[in-house]
């Protein structure tokens, strides 16, 4: 039955937050001993009779549509082949560089919130005696993974609201009075950023804190006997032996991150165009798909962002060493 | 000062801070929350102008509950049951294909095996929009775009639930036992179906669990997928409710508007099913998530 309460470990789990705790049961897994040899050779399999329906999934909402949208990427509307020519056209298109710039900057205040914060709060968390305290800060900060795309957007259209906003008289002592005041363009990065961090973080913190438990008593034992006080113990102790699990964060999230639509796209139309509905890079393929009927240059943008999700995603299953990668 | 005095004081004062940082985190993550569950009992007026956390009154509560299943006579009960009805088809066939495959990777040998595992891994890794609109653009060309099977075939395509399933066959079923079927006479497939399938329990309702979870919650695919606003989940169907809301989009005022309070009822209404999960799971999902952690 430990493996059942590990597997459950995987919680959580969220569009906005892949894998929050996907890592734990691997985790555990690795930490068993190694799996017993496998079944000689020769035994009949029914292996590729239990595989094949997974397979063909795989094959037409995995493979296939990615096939499919890079050579609509590098063929025209009459499917003549033009490698770049879809390319050029999004690339040339001048909102494109200002999604990019959009995204890029949300992913960067996302993510570091998510590096310091996470972190710091595993940490606090971790070292707090008192059981239940313990127990139902975890659960606090992890109840709001369970709303996830319009749902959470839509609780934060509330309270970015100064008129009905649990915070109003926040809102306005920092000057902002009107919807439009707070979701003025330069807000939005910060703004996605806290929603996504509002949904997301809590799942992380679980996570981290279950790999803090990992760290063996002695080492702690050791470290405070050598005089480390809290703040050394983490600096030097925890957060060395938290870098896996930091960088599987950390990439996770990039990759998530750069998918951004549906934060803008709602709150394009609850601002009524004030934030436009082509802010992100996925929005503008999904303009371009469906306002320019362009299903080549959508293919183009979508190739771009499957590669940085494909590129991250690969390599850290290669690198990230979190995965068992000897019987993989 | 001695050192000991003025190490206390940093650890009083550091402690102090820390506390304040959790009160403050916790203030963060709840307050929407329990704000949210408050506003449905009050009016549009009662929530501009009363304290954000009083609570209105049962009647106001019932009103807007009538005002949201009023609009447009009846459209947010169809997509709770369109919902449901997506996230439980795909539950279902997602069953169906991962707990077979997780099984075979676990414990059977096949050509490809190492490929079908590495493949798992990176799309399980990978943001699940990054395929929307790929699978969108297939979809549009086998000419499914609208029917329900373009939202329930790409759920059911669920690479950590023949990741889970993979891990729990891999780690919890003594081969021994499987063997000892085979002696016994069992096939193949009856030592899948009547040994290893009965002992997978957990590992079915867990992936039933995080299947359900994440397609009630999806908003991407079914936006792109369905035009038509009577198969809209009940998530798309909250945007189409956020335009006919004039306090946020002034130009629909008219005969089928929507008030902030029921607005705010049709997003309890939209979590209230993974919100119940959550916290029914709770000390199942929490023992769990920190089970190998807690050293005892």
């Amino acid at each position: 039955m430990i493996d059942l309460t590990s597997v459950q470990s995987a919680g959580s789990e969220t569009p906005n937050r892949p894998a929050a705790g996907r890592v734990r049961e691997d985790q555990v897994a690795s930490s068993r001993p190694r799996r017993r040899p496998k079944r000689a050779a020769g035994v009949r399999s029914i292996g590729p009779f239990f595989v094949a329906p997974y397979v063909l999934f795989t094959l037409a909402f995995g493979v296939i549509p990615g096939l499919y949208a890079i050579y609509l990427a590098v063929t025209d509307a009459q499917g003549g082949f033009a490698p770049t020519a879809n390319f050029t056209t999004v690339m040339g298109d001048f909102r494109f560089f200002a999604a990019a710039r959009h995204v890029a900057l949300f992913v960067g205040i996302w993510v570091v919130s998510l590096l310091v914060l996470v972190v710091f709060f595993a940490i606090v968390v971790h070292a707090i005696r008192v059981r239940w305290l313990s127990a139902s800060a975890r659960l606090f900060f992890y109840i709001p993974g369970a709303l996830a795309g319009a749902s959470s957007v839509m609780l934060w259209l509330f309270v970015l609201d100064p008129v009905a906003s649990p915070v109003g008289p926040l809102l306005r002592a920092l000057g902002f009075d009107s919807f439009p005041s707070v979701i003025q363009p330069t807000h939005l990065p910060v703004i996605f950023a806290i929603i996504a961090f509002w949904t997301g973080a809590g799942g992380w913190i679980v996570v981290m804190y279950g790999a803090l438990n990992n760290i063996p008593d002695e080492l702690m034992e050791a470290a405070r006997i050598d005089g480390a006080n809290p703040v050394q113990i983490a600096l030097h102790i925890q957060l060395p032996l938290l870098r896996k699990w930091i960088a599987y964060m950390a990439v996770l999230s990039l990759a998530a991150g750069t998918q951004l639509f549906v934060e803008p796209s709602l709150l394009s139309q609850a601002s009524n165009g004030v934030v436009p509905n082509d802010y992100s890079l996925n929005q503008l393929a999904y303009q371009y798909a469906f306002d320019l009927n362009d299903f080549n240059g959508s293919a183009a943008i979508s190739v771009l962002l499957l590669l940085v999700a494909l590129v991250l995603s690969a390599v850290f299953v290669a690198k990230g060493g979190l995965f068992e990668t000897e019987d993989v | 000062m001695s050192t000991t005095a003025s190490s206390r004081l940093i650890g009083w004062s550091g402690r102090s801070v820390v506390g304040a940082a959790l009160v403050g985190a916790t203030l963060f993550f709840l307050v929407p929350l329990v704000w949210l569950l408050v506003a449905v009992t009050k009016t549009e007026h009662e929530l501009a102008v009363r304290a954000p956390f009083a609570v209105g009154s049962w009647d106001t509560f019932k009103a807007n509950v009538q005002q949201l299943f009023d609009f447009q006579s009846g459209a947010v009960l169809g997509w709770v049951r369109n919902s449901a009805f997506y996230a439980f088809a795909a539950l279902v066939i997602t069953l169906l294909i991962s707990i077979p495959a997780g099984y075979a990777l676990a414990l059977t040998q096949f050509r490809f095996r190492r490929l079908l595992m590495v493949t798992t891994l990176v799309v399980m890794l990978m943001p699940n929009t990054a395929l929307v609109l790929p699978v969108f653009l297939e979809m549009n060309q086998v000419g499914l775009v609208g029917h329900a099977l373009a939202v329930i075939l790409p759920f059911s395509f669920y690479p950590f639930g023949v990741y889970l399933t993979y891990i729990y066959f891999s780690t919890s079923i003594p081969r021994t036992l499987l063997a000892a079927a085979r002696l016994d006479g069992c096939s193949e497939v009856q030592v899948f179906t009547r040994i290893a399938l009965p002992l997978a329990t957990p590992v079915v309702a867990l992936v039933a669990f995080f299947s359900f979870v994440q397609n009630w919650n999806n908003y991407f695919l079914p936006f792109v997928m369905l035009p038509s606003s009577d198969s809209y989940p009940m998530q798309v169907g909250l945007s189409t409710l956020l335009s006919a809301t004039p306090a946020f989009n002034p130009s629909s005022a008219g005969a089928d508007s929507v008030h902030l309070p029921a607005l705010a009822l049709a997003t309890v209404v939209s979590m209230l099913p993974v919100l119940l999960l959550f916290l029914f799971s709770q000390r199942f999902l929490v023992a769990g998530m920190t089970a190998g952690g807690l050293k005892e």
